[in-house]
């Protein structure tokens, strides 16, 4: 049963006992609202608090695929969660501690996903309990009934009532009336909320900057008076390394800045537009361009034209745009024609879960192109990553001539997080080649024998003319159909990703470097893997895991470390069957997609355990999942 | 006709080559003999030696199919890319190398069809380059399947009762698109007319359509016999800011004045006809054109990173 505290003591705050200190290494919050309401930029001020303050953050928006859906809709809650820690934050956490729900149906959804631990704080809006309309009235008791299946502890908060009495239109100022609560609850430093109140509001007037911090303040003493705990997650990180907050599409934004890139070639999509987005408002101060081209593959098209021309040019997407662009992407790796593709990975197939995240392109980007098409494919595991790969991204693709995907997804697209500030280099802004005369007799495709490299021509070079084509050509660029130049050319391209392969490092694993379970992940997972396996290793399980970022070509040295565990397990968002299902054998069971290529790549026996659930992993099943899976006779 | 400079690179001052049409030829075309490619390919580069452009910041773009094969037979750079996508990809040439001198040149399935979303965009963003669309009314190169501007009741491997659906009317779309700046349609058979139609859509600054009436000996010999057969059915727009072409003069009679800058007039003389209305339909010299428009000034490197610490301390903590 809940216990359901009346807060009529707000109208006459009386005398109370000091709150009771919870302390805790971490601690996570939600806020949800109609979409519209504000909760998101609560959320974000909320965590960048905290990180200012020296703790470790992770935000994750909370998004309907609408951009207002109805209000009061269990499907449409919008939000944020913010997770704080004393140490790193790498992920979203498990469930929520403390909700503050703007209305009950925002909460139900929660609710209905099990997002919110039984022990819960839940602060609620309870304007709707004496609505004017009786349908509103008994939704609200339905929902209390529903919500006390649970243990939660919900404190109703006359957050209208109490934002009237300092301003005419509360919609627009529940959130600093939130905020307000949380900075008391969290013990949030004063001076540093109202920096961010002004930073959010900057361009506006005065009075606005003063109504939100009214509501700000008012907030604070509401909870000061009717909230009986407050929660301490002592900050352990230092604040004198200098740090920066954002989101994984803003880091890629940044990252594609930072190498030198000059070309967006775009076409909305989520999740990963809200990048170029951020390129549009910023990219021409730096000489660079977005182009929103008419589609998909136009798109690519264009990226693939400026690059060949000399542009360093990137195009972004999503799943369904993966999808347009495939044809493109195989024209580059025939043309070796450097193109960067990021492509922040939604749930699919065909238009899927716009929002939400999945690992399930990972196979389309590796073999979507029809042909033999090797090229590099590559994931970021954090959203510093984002921005870094970038970097390397470009380099690739101009070393090597070739095609680089980048797989991010929607986890980290709208993750914030707050990571050291990165060194730049002047030298990643390096024009992509000198257009000086190129020797009489230059071939476009002059490879080395050994390496399946050549040098690039671009146009305007005297005495380079050729003709790029897509169709089976030699190292001059002429149209040939023999099996010899076939035979040639495709090798020349393959030779290219065993010689990048040579030069990558093995992979780190983190843990011990043999053992029994060795959890194997890419991308955005690694967070909460680690965290799963710490936990795992805490309780004295032999546990190790591993993160992939580069993904074609495989890292050397993967086969022997799978050896050393007894048994190997991926853990990723998307489908495999489960061999308890009708028809499910270990002959036809349908696996995760890295676990299918690292079966295919090294010969070993290797499991998955994955997810679909549009939403990131938990390490708490995670953990579940690796006790579930440890080896018969594994050690304790 | 105005001979408005554009921003292209010509050659430099001290550049002293002078170019004869051979010049720009490179291997022999795998063409049918009879092929109206033939004729457009030596317009081209009889284009070019008038003009003197290098052959090093010439572009030539094409898509797939019989006539996209070009690039290969000019001594310049070429992309020869995917079937429909030619322009996409000259666009995003012109975005970086907006002084290249770049030549598209499409099928009718290319642009008008499998290309078609490209074709309406690109006459919208109105970059810089000569587009040429060389119309045969058919697919060639898989041998012989209907197209969009296939004649109607015309019989083809995939329609073989005949084409279903009336042609489309290239001219007529495109001056439908907002922000159209150059139609022009000619004829390969008549050389005199394509190379000074060539000419103005080369020397108009902006995204220059040129609609190329093309035969196929294989498969279309017949849908421009009557044309050729009749002169008097091909009817000559003529204006100064259009084409004038004198050396027709004596053979082809059937003339119309029509102002290029009459886009009323020009949508009426694109409606389908019993002639085939040869010269420039419509052009506007003073729209934008997209790689200006999008023209971003370059930046030092220093520059950049004072601006990139700058846009780092927005999200500093």
């Amino acid at each position: 049963m809940s216990s359901v505290v009346s807060s009529k003591a707000a109208d006459s705050p009386a005398a109370k006992s000091p709150p009771t200190i919870i302390r805790t290494d971490q601690h996570i919050v939600e806020i949800v609202s109609d979409s519209g309401e504000g909760a998101q930029k609560c959320g974000q001020i909320f965590g960048t608090v905290s990180a200012k303050m020296g703790n470790g953050v992770w935000t994750v928006e909370i998004i309907p695929a609408e951009i207002q859906p109805p209000a009061r809709d269990i499907d449409g809650a919008s939000g944020n969660r913010i997770r704080i820690g004393s140490s790193r934050i790498t992920n979203w956490g498990d469930q929520a501690n403390t909700v503050v729900a703007f209305n009950e149906q925002a909460l139900l959804g929660r609710h209905r996903v099990d997002a919110l631990a039984d022990d819960a704080v839940i602060f609620m809006e309870n304007m709707w309990a004496e609505h004017p309309d009786a349908d509103v009235r008994e939704q609200w008791v339905s929902a209390l009934r529903e919500l006390r299946q649970k243990p939660y502890r919900i404190v109703e908060v006359p957050m209208e009532k109490q934002c009237l009495t300092i301003v005419e239109n509360p919609t627009l100022g529940k959130n600093m009336f939130v905020l307000g609560m949380l900075a008391w609850i969290y013990n949030l430093d004063h001076d540093l909320v109202c920096e961010q109140i002004a930073l959010t509001f900057k361009g506006k007037s005065k009075a606005i900057y003063d109504a939100n911090v009214g509501l700000l303040d008012l907030g604070m003493k509401w909870a000061s008076e009717n909230v009986d705990f407050r929660v301490e997650v002592p900050p352990q990180l230092a604040t004198d390394q200098q740090m920066v907050v954002m989101n994984g599409n803003q880091a890629i934004a940044l990252g594609a800045v930072a190498s030198g890139m000059e070309l967006a070639a775009m076409y909305p999509i989520t999740p990963a537009t809200s990048a170029s987005h951020y390129l549009a408002e910023m990219f021409e101060k730096f000489g660079g361009v977005v182009h929103q081209a008419e589609d998909e593959i136009a798109a690519a098209g264009v990226a693939t034209g400026a690059s060949y021309s000399g542009k360093v040019a990137f195009t972004i997407t999503s799943g369904p745009g993966l999808a347009l662009k495939t044809e493109f992407l195989g024209m580059s790796v025939m043309a070796e024609i450097p193109l960067v593709l990021i492509d922040v990975q939604r749930g699919g197939p065909a238009t899927g879960l716009p929002t939400k995240v999945e690992q399930s392109d990972l196979l389309a980007a590796l073999f979507g192109q029809p042909g033999d098409a090797p090229h590099i494919v590559m994931a970021p595991s954090t959203i510093e990553e984002c921005f870094h790969i970038m970097v390397t991204a470009r380099k690739l693709a101009e070393t090597f001539r070739t095609l680089v995907v980048v797989l991010s997804d929607a986890n980290l697209a709208t993750g914030v997080q707050p990571f050291p500030r990165p060194q730049l280099d002047a030298a990643w802004f390096a024009p992509a080649i000198d257009l000086s005369a190129v020797p009489e007799g230059t071939k476009p495709f002059d490879w080395d024998p050994q390496t399946g490299l050549s040098r690039r021509i671009l146009p305007g070079q005297p005495n380079g003319m050729h003709t790029l084509t897509g169709l089976s050509h030699d190292e001059r660029g002429v149209i040939a159909y023999t099996n010899e130049v076939h035979t040639r050319s495709t090798t020349m391209r393959s030779r290219k990703m065993a010689v990048l392969q040579s030069m990558l490092e093995t992979p780190v694993v983190n843990g011990d470097p043999s053992g029994d379970l060795l959890v194997v992940g890419w991308g955005s997972t690694k967070g909460a893997i680690e965290e799963a396996v710490e936990r795992a290793k805490a309780q004295g399980h032999s546990v190790s895991s591993m993160n992939l970022t580069f993904i074609s070509p495989l890292p050397p040295g993967l086969k022997a470390i799978f050896q050393r565990f007894k048994k190997v397990m991926t853990v990723e968002i998307n489908y495999s069957d489960d061999l308890n299902d009708p028809y499910i054998t270990e002959e036809n069971r349908r696996r995760g997609q890295l676990c299918f290529l690292l079966r295919a790549s090294t010969l070993v026996d290797v499991d998955c355990w994955t997810r679909v659930p549009g939403e990131p992993l938990r390490p708490g099943a995670i953990h579940d999942a690796i006790l579930a899976n440890l080896p018969k006779g594994a050690a304790r | 006709m105005t001979t408005e400079a554009c921003s292209l690179l010509t050659l430099a001052p001290d550049d002293m080559r002078e170019f004869t049409w051979g010049d720009y030829a490179k291997s022999v075309p795998r063409w049918c003999p009879g092929c109206g490619d033939h004729s457009v390919l030596t317009s081209v580069q009889r284009l070019m030696a008038d003009e003197g452009i290098a052959p090093e910041n010439t572009m030539v773009v094409s898509g797939i199919g019989c006539s996209s094969r070009f690039p290969h037979y000019m001594q310049t750079y070429g992309f020869h890319g995917l079937h429909g996508r030619a322009l996409p990809v000259a666009t995003g040439i012109k975005l970086h190398r907006p002084d290249l001198n770049v030549f598209v040149v499409m099928g009718d399935g290319d642009c008008v069809s499998i290309g078609a979303g490209h074709w309406i965009h690109a006459t919208r963003y109105n970059t810089n380059m000569v587009a040429m669309m060389l119309d045969n009314n058919v697919y060639g190169l898989t041998k012989n399947q209907t197209s969009p501007t296939t004649p109607q009741g015309h019989k083809t491997m995939t329609q073989p009762r005949g084409s279903y659906l009336p042609p489309m009317n290239p001219i007529q779309t495109m001056l439908g698109v907002s922000n159209v700046s150059f139609v022009a349609q000619t004829a390969e058979w008549l050389p005199p007319h394509l190379f000074a139609t060539l000419k103005a859509a080369y020397n108009h600054k902006g995204f220059s359509f040129i609609r190329i009436l093309q035969r196929c000996p294989k498969f279309t010999d017949d849908v421009f016999a009557g044309f050729i057969q009749h002169p008097e059915e091909v009817q000559l727009l003529e204006h100064e800011n259009g084409v004038h072409v004198s050396a027709l003069e004596r053979t082809h009679k059937n003339h119309l004045a029509h102002d290029p800058s009459d886009m009323a007039a020009a949508r009426q003389l694109a409606e389908p006809s019993e002639f085939a209305r040869l010269g420039v339909f419509y052009r506007n010299d003073d729209c934008p054109t997209y790689d200006e428009t999008r023209h971003v000034p370059a930046h030092g490197t220093e520059e950049k990173m004072k601006l990139l610490t700058e846009e780092f301390d927005r999200h500093a903590i």
